[in-house]
């Protein structure tokens, strides 16, 4: 899926006019085609938004406009785990701040941000409807819930450590 | 043969998001490995969300004679015993089951219909949801009443729009149905946005062809085509057990051309909402369907008359449509018999925050507060006094507990200054500060405001800024009636319903909790210890063994010490995040 490695040079733009074409016989496609491309990349290359823009003749600025107003996409890569930290209400109570305060000291990735290692992206949302596990955070798509600090370290570690094997 | 078939054991696991990120999946998976020689009839079952979401992961073992019991905080290695013990030898571990007493306070007070399957069937099984007469009602429909027929049965069940505000769902889809135009379409809202409300993420991980099937009933009363699901991208499972429900309706012929020779023809794609709060609002929603910047237009024309490209639309949430197909099969009266005079049936709610029985209740109109609280929520979870009562998530407001005596329905809560909402329930107790929980909400409603209007993109920053003030102890003595004169202002000059609503935390908390801001404001004082300007984290010496933990975790490195002897925090550098305090096992951190 998404590989944050892949910088803009690299990118096959056929892929990218497969995902226009696709969709381009529906109405209102652009956003369907950005969440496609941003899955398959991991992001929205700003040279991908001019490549949309000539496939299915929409002006490249009114795509955009679109990639800024939704907080789902990206314009910069991702790292290898994009963890989630859940702001939502129930989670707030239950120390969400506590959970993203961790989170930067043990990944080294602020809110926002991609630790240096590229290993960690740290984003911040609005409520990933697991309240009553709260405080919870989504790595990867995995929902991890009742969190302590201990609990996020350990975490960490093991994915640091099943990196650190694969790598060497 | 026949005689092994009595004796079969199902074991029920609910897998949606909640029992996935407490551990289910992998009790599911213990159960088939350690299940596969033991050579027992044992049926495992995937199942959504059972409600009891405190208890995750949760499962329900059902013996041959039909008795139910269900385990709470199931791991992988407690289903040896279970298999062991309940399953080979008929005794029930019964340490780790959940008791028949609280299953019951549980129940006692809850009504359900729209998550009458909900934890029961298997989500991803057609067959599971025709056994429990799904798609019974479209069928009705379809062979012996005519669209204005639905539409009365609706119109006089009482049935109101669960979005929030309430609007009566026969007189919508009459509406549409007068509406000239085509194709027309139908839009299921499940662009929950609401930090703290999970039900439609729940109902439709659990139990998505109920809602489908609402959806086509909707489709054949207003006389529409085509359907929409415009559902959040941060809710994966959700969207994937509803394509799984699609492709298996479609497959049977009971979405498409012609369905079951009826003449009546209907499609149903998926749209995924890409993040942006603003458009759960109907018609910033249409113009995320048509691929452009979510921003809401002026009303009128109403959707029903210029919807989705500018044809008539009907936009139904996912609890409304969720309640469809039980009045057609169980009829009006059966629905409107309960809830209030003006609010007919249930609402689902997403209980949460600090509440010792948090998860997805479904209860009838015009219970009360208090009775959510304490019979069906157990009371807060911290054994802390029970202060106050979120409803209705950032465009809702706090209900202190000296009113818990408020019944839920759309005009007691309203008159409360809050709204009811989607059906967000966070429960506050004495460790809550009034102040900044709603800094969190306006802070939310700020980031998630589209801009268009200058009251609400301005003014709910203004306001955000006075609360930030207010909880960094700078606050001054006219802040008060700053916030007030704001939140009128950009309740009047908003366009939608997300600047309209925006003040009201802010309203209603200084209507109840007007003495915690002056606290703030003139004393530099927060009694629930939250805000971090006005509080200091101290180590207790006589409780401090010197293990260091709290050191090793502290983010700016503020607290030192020598093993072994009492740690010293450093106050200059302490950033208050509170972090040593939640990792201390001794209970050796204050806080003042």
């Amino acid at each position: 899926m998404a590989d944050g490695s892949m910088t803009e040079e690299k990118i096959d733009f056929s892929v990218i006019d497969a995902i226009a074409r696709k969709h381009s016989v529906e109405r209102g496609a652009v956003i369907p085609i950005l969440q496609e491309v941003q899955d398959t990349l991991g992001y929205v290359p700003k040279a991908v938004i001019q490549r949309i823009a000539d496939d299915i003749d929409v002006p490249a600025s009114e795509i955009y406009g679109i990639v800024t107003f939704y907080a789902q996409f990206r314009l910069e890569p991702l790292g290898k785990y994009l963890i989630k930290v859940c702001h939502g209400t129930a989670c707030h109570l239950c120390g969400a701040e506590m959970v993203a305060d961790t989170i930067a000291q043990v990944t080294g990735a602020k809110e926002g941000a991609t630790s240096e290692d590229k290993l960690f992206t740290v984003e911040r949302v609005a409520c990933l409807g697991c309240c009553s596990l709260a405080p919870c955070i989504m790595i990867n798509g995995d929902t991890h819930g009742r969190l302590t600090p201990e609990s996020i370290d350990k975490t960490m570690q093991e994915i640091r450590k099943k990196e650190a094997a694969s790598a060497g | 043969m026949s005689l092994a078939k009595e004796e079969k054991w199902t074991i029920k696991i609910g897998l949606a998001s909640c029992g996935i990120a407490a551990g289910a999946r992998k009790v599911y998976d213990a159960f088939k490995t350690q299940l596969k020689d033991k050579g027992l009839n044992v049926e495992i079952k995937q199942t959504g969300c059972m409600g009891m979401c405190y208890n995750e992961a949760l499962i329900e073992v059902i013996s041959p004679q039909n008795e139910s019991t269900f385990y709470s905080k199931v791991t992988p290695d407690k289903v040896e015993r279970i298999i062991n013990e309940h399953i080979a030898r008929s005794t029930p571990v019964t340490e780790w089951i959940i008791p028949q007493k609280e299953l019951k306070s549980l129940m006692a007070k809850q009504k359900r219909v729209v998550l009458r399957n909900c934890g029961i069937i298997d989500p991803e099984s057609l067959e599971d949801y025709l056994a429990a007469d799904g798609y019974k009602a479209l069928e009705k429909v379809l062979n012996s009443m005519s669209p204005q027929e639905v539409i009365d049965e609706i119109t006089t069940s009482g049935l109101r729009g669960r979005g929030g505000a309430g609007f009566p769902t026969g007189i919508k889809w009459g509406f549409a149905r007068k509406a000239e135009g085509e194709p027309k379409y139908i839009v299921c809202n499940a662009d929950e946005g609401d930090p703290g409300a999970f039900m439609d993420r729940s109902v439709l991980e659990s139990d998505p062809h109920t809602v489908i099937e609402g959806m086509l009933i909707a489709g054949y009363a207003v006389g529409a085509s085509e359907g929409y699901f415009y559902i959040r991208a941060e809710y994966p499972l959700a969207i994937k057990r509803l394509e799984i429900a699609l492709a298996k309706a479609m497959e049977k012929g009971f979405i498409g051309e012609n369905i079951k020779g009826s003449g009546f023809s209907f499609s149903i794609k998926i749209r995924q909402g890409a993040g942006a709060f603003v458009c759960g609002e109907e018609t910033a929603l249409l113009m995320s369907i048509e691929g452009k910047r979510g921003m809401p237009r002026v009303r009128p024309p109403f959707p029903a008359n210029s919807g989705l490209w500018e044809k008539p639309t009907t936009i139904n949430n996912v609890e409304t449509l969720a309640n469809v197909a039980w009045i057609i099969l169980n009829g009006a009266s059966a629905f409107n018999s309960y809830g209030t005079e003006k609010s007919k049936g249930t609402k689902v709610f997403a209980l949460a925050g600090k509440v010792a029985h948090g998860g997805l209740i479904e209860v009838p109109m015009g219970i009360t507060l208090k009775e959510v609280v304490f019979d069906v929520g157990g009371g807060t979870s911290s054994g802390l006094e029970f202060k106050a009562i979120q409803i209705g998530g950032p465009s809702g407001g706090v209900i202190p507990a000296s009113m818990a005596d408020t019944q839920v329905d759309y005009e007691s809560v309203t008159k409360t200054g809050a709204i009811m909402g989607s059906g967000g329930l966070i429960v506050m107790d004495e460790s809550s500060c009034m102040v900044d929980i709603t800094k969190f909400f306006l802070n939310f409603t700020q980031e998630e405001s589209c801009g268009k209007c200058t009251f609400c993109r301005i003014g709910t920053l203004r306001m955000l800024e006075t609360l930030k003030r207010i909880a960094n102890g700078e606050g001054k003595e006219e802040d008060i009636e700053l916030l007030e004169e704001l939140a009128h202002t950009v309740k009047r000059a908003s366009l939608c319903g997300l600047g309209q609503t925006a003040p009201n935390p802010v309203l209603t908390t200084i209507k109840y909790f007007r003495d915690e801001y002056e606290e703030h404001i003139r004393d530099h004082k927060c009694r629930a210890k939250k805000c971090q300007a006005l509080i200091t984290y101290e180590v207790i010496s006589e409780k401090c063994p010197g293990c260091g933990v709290c050191a090793k975790y502290c983010p700016t490195k503020a607290i030192s010490g020598e093993r072994k002897k009492p740690f010293v925090i450093d106050q200059e550098k302490c950033i208050r995040c509170g972090l040593c305090m939640n990792v201390c096992r001794l209970d050796a951190i204050s806080v003042q």
